[in-house]
């Protein structure tokens, strides 16, 4: 897990900056916006109720502490969110939402659970109503409940192994078990308090907190060669991993949180907080199994897609399809066996390649989105 | 790459909306101050319109620079940003795509535009915005964007090699060249300069974007306070050394002086209007250079250090700046004044066979070394006609006796091919492509 924030969740976070250069199209969106009144001790909403599609909330700061401002599905599982909204500022968040009941929350100071309220989606959502992007979610749930099944069984031989103190079994099994997370991480990440403890890095940890999970168990491995005191560490992951397994197979999603995961996942390469870094796995130095498995879980989503584009922009559908062929040689190059090299024998040049090409790459799987609303 | 090719023509007039007019003539005496601040360089607000130089583009396009790419000739302005490409695409026509493309959107910048319609035809929330929005707000800032071809870029890759200019032959190694490979050379450059330096990075951030899967960044160098004037009108600006620079450059007025020596009329015709650039990042040892004597700093560049003027006319007068250098003056003890292994003098055309360079170099601070000296220097850029008859003479002498260089370090180097300006319904390098 990197601090990247990603794409999936916030969809729009970024649109509050250019609102004069997309006014024209975003007409629509600003005109239905429900405002949000946000002081230090009161989150008001102007409405309760909206019909399903892109909803978009206007929050204004009239608090004197920094706030954010969240919109909760059932077990808190964020479907969006604002950050960083300072006193006296006003921002934009737009989410796409199927009917049902949400809550929405400010978070004056930007901690806790928030200042929480009611809030009602009903009708259809244009996914539901355009097939085509109905198929396309579908078919990636599908891809994702193929991971998660996975998931489960390698990280359980890796707990067993790691229980068992048969230390090399462990570090084999260690980067085959995560890639199956990798290769969905932003959907893993929708559920924000399970992925820290499963993913976390040690150098992201707060004062105070635990250091748990995958990388916890890695520094055992790697550094300290020692596994004896991680068995309640192992089993706390494994329940994690089932607990977020099971929620992300209940789990709805629609074509727009695919487009955006598809970049989404490459940030997690080429952001320099993110794998390229080498920081991601840094006791084990099995970064590049990560890396390529992002990049894996990316094409998957656009493979989903693919009827959509083809259909809509194939222009933009062949682009795509080159740069990931660039994209995925430059990965390709370190494999060794049925893995990869180890992070410290990439060089530089080697890091700028990868770079180069996932960013070439992202610069258009970054477009599709934009084909899905029309 | 299977994009079809947006032509310069479909996309340029109507592309991009101004930056200002989304907001109002509001910021333009804040960018003023700042630019008059900055460098020196004040440019007068003319008055009731709120209406100053900031706000006039430099025009573009080649028919409104007599064939010329701008950003040679055009008044030095006091910001840079330069990039270095290297190609990573097999596909000349996915690089001739994107020249198209860059065009284009250096139109717009320079006329204070957002980059519109280039890339994709609409903007919707669901994607990014076309334009990166910094220089929102901003006026046009008199930004020029000048491209060039490096030698590299006439390999076999694109069938170029036949095209290639003699005079774009590789530079020799000098003595004492300390060139680092990762800072040097490159297939393709731009030059942004700018009065405000976030109009600078605005340009270069949002070709570099542009070309993403065509071209990789090889390097960038950021530059702050011109070193060169390139016209009269302009003050003579400082380098890091304390000195005046560019008195004795070549000056957009000797109309004739820049036609002989900075545009090119020879060699393939895709070059014609066009002109050489060299670029040479140069690194000062500028602690060392803070504890030498003032007659030692002035000796080098043969000039009173407050002045500028000639240590040959005997006083420390500004109006004497641009008085002649004496060569031949003897002072004490019957020694030339101006010492023969001064920098001035090695570089004079009297003692280059004539040759002339337009110096377009800018300071740069590239925050400071793991030993907590500063990461400084000069950032030189010279325009001219030849490099083989005009930098690499001048260069050779320089680096063979000059004074100066005990107290700097040549680090990184380019050479370019800048092809003539492009014309409306053109985009830059067209007749070297087809
Ligand atoms: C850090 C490196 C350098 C510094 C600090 C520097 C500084 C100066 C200064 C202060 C002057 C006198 C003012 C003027 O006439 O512009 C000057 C003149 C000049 N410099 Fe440099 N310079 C540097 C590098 C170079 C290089 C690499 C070249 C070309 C190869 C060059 C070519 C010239 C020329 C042609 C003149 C004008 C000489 C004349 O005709 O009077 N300089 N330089």
């Amino acid at each position: 897990m990197s601090t990247i924030r990603h794409k999936l969740l916030a969809v729009s976070a970024a649109t509050v900056s250019i609102v004069g250069l997309a006014a024209c199209s975003e007409s629509k969106d600003a005109a239905g916006a429900i405002a949000v009144t946000a002081t230090d001790s009161k989150c008001d909403v102007a409405t309760k109720e909206a019909k399903a599609g892109n909803v978009t909330f206007e929050v204004t700061n009239e608090g004197k502490k920094v706030t954010e401002f969240y919109v909760y599905a059932d077990g808190d599982r964020i479907m969006g969110e604002v950050e960083n909204i300072g006193a006296g500022l006003n921002r934009k968040l737009i989410v796409k939402l199927p009917a049902g009941e949400y809550e929405t929350a400010c978070k004056p100071g930007m901690k806790g659970d928030g200042i929480r309220g009611k809030f009602t989606v009903t009708g259809e959502a244009k996914d539901v109503d355009d097939p085509d992007l109905k198929a396309a979610a579908e078919d990636y749930e599908q891809y994702v409940k193929g991971q998660t099944a996975e998931l489960t069984t390698k990280t359980q031989e890796f707990v067993d192994a790691v229980k068992a103190g048969k230390i090399d079994e462990a570090k084999a099994l260690f980067p085959v078990a995560r890639s199956y997370w990798e290769r969905i991480e932003p959907v893993a990440e929708i559920f924000g308090d399970l992925d820290p403890a499963i993913d976390g890095r040690e150098v992201d940890l707060a004062e105070g907190d635990e250091f748990t999970g995958f990388h916890r168990i890695e520094k055992a491995l790697w550094v300290e060669n020692d596994t004896s005191q991680m068995g309640p560490v192992a089993d706390q992951l494994m329940a994690d991993i089932q607990e977020i397994v099971k929620r992300i197979d209940e789990t709805d999603l629609n074509a727009l949180q695919l487009a955006n995961g598809a970049t989404a996942l490459l940030d997690e390469i080429a952001a320099p907080d993110g794998k390229i870094s080498g920081e991601e796995d840094i006791f084990s130095g099995t970064d590049l199994w990560d890396l390529a498995a992002n990049l894996e879980g990316s094409k998957a989503a656009i493979e989903s897609l693919r009827p959509v584009l083809q259909k809509r922009n194939p222009t933009l559908l062949s682009e795509i399809d080159e740069r990931f062929v660039t994209a995925e040689a430059t990965i390709a190059k370190h494999k060794v066996g049925d893995g990869y090299k180890f992070y410290k024998e990439l060089t530089d040049e080697d890091k700028k390649d990868i770079v180069t090409a996932v960013n070439a790459l992202k610069e258009k799987t970054s477009l599709a989105a934009g084909e899905l609303d029309k | 790459m299977s994009q079809k090719p947006e032509t310069a023509t479909e996309t340029a007039p109507s592309g991009g909306l101004s930056r200002r007019q989304l907001f109002g003539a509001g910021a333009a005496g804040i960018a003023v101050a700042a630019a008059a601040g900055a460098g020196g360089y004040a440019i007068a607000d003319t008055g009731d319109s709120g209406k100053s130089a900031l706000d006039e583009p430099v025009k573009f396009w080649a028919e409104d620079n007599d064939g010329h790419q701008a950003g040679i000739v055009t008044p030095a302005q006091d910001q840079l940003h330069f990039v270095s490409f290297d190609v990573i695409t097999k596909d000349k026509n996915a690089l001739i795509g994107m020249l198209k493309q860059w065009t284009s959107a250096a139109a717009q910048m320079a006329q204070g535009r957002e980059v519109g319609n280039v890339a994709t035809k609409d903007s919707s929330l669901a994607i990014p915005p076309q334009d990166t929005g910094e220089a929102l707000d901003l006026p046009p800032s008199q930004l020029t964007i000048t491209i060039g071809f490096g030698p590299s870029l006439f390999d076999d890759r694109f069938g170029l090699s036949d095209k290639r200019p003699e005079a774009l032959a590789d530079l020799p190694h000098f003595s004492a060249d300390s060139l680092e490979p990762e800072i040097s050379g490159g297939d393709i450059c731009v030059q942004a300069c700018a009065h405000d330096p976030q109009v600078a990075v605005h340009a270069i951030r949002n070709l570099t974007r542009l070309g993403m899967g065509i071209v990789q960044v090889r390097y960038s160098q950021l530059g702050f306070g011109r070193t060169s004037s390139t016209t009269r009108a302009q003050p003579t600006a400082r380098n890091l050394m304390g000195f005046k620079d560019g008195t004795n450059n070549l000056k957009a007025e000797d109309k004739e002086l820049v036609r002989d020596h900075v545009w090119v009329s020879e060699g393939p015709q895709w070059m014609h209007g066009g002109s050489y650039m060299v670029t040479r990042r140069i690194r000062m040892f500028i602690e060392l250079w803070d504890s030498t004597n003032m007659q030692e700093q002035q000796d080098i560049f043969a000039r009173f250090k407050h002045s500028g003027a000639p240590l040959t006319t005997g006083s420390d007068d500004p109006k004497k700046e641009f008085d002649t250098l004496e060569f031949h003056a003897k002072g004490e003890g019957g020694n030339p004044i101006i010492t023969a292994d001064s920098h001035v003098r090695l570089a004079h055309p009297d003692h280059n066979n004539g040759a002339r360079l337009l110096r377009r170099g800018y300071n740069f601070v590239d925050g400071s070394d793991g030993l907590g000296t500063l990461d400084a220097g000069l950032f030189f850029i010279a325009y001219q006609r030849d490099p083989r008859k005009q930098f690499v003479p001048v260069q050779t002498s320089l680096a063979k006796s000059d004074v100066l260089n005990e107290y700097i370090k040549h680090v990184g180097s380019g050479l370019w091919a800048c092809p003539p300006g492009a014309r409306q319904n053109e985009y830059w390098g067209q007749a070297l492509f087809s």
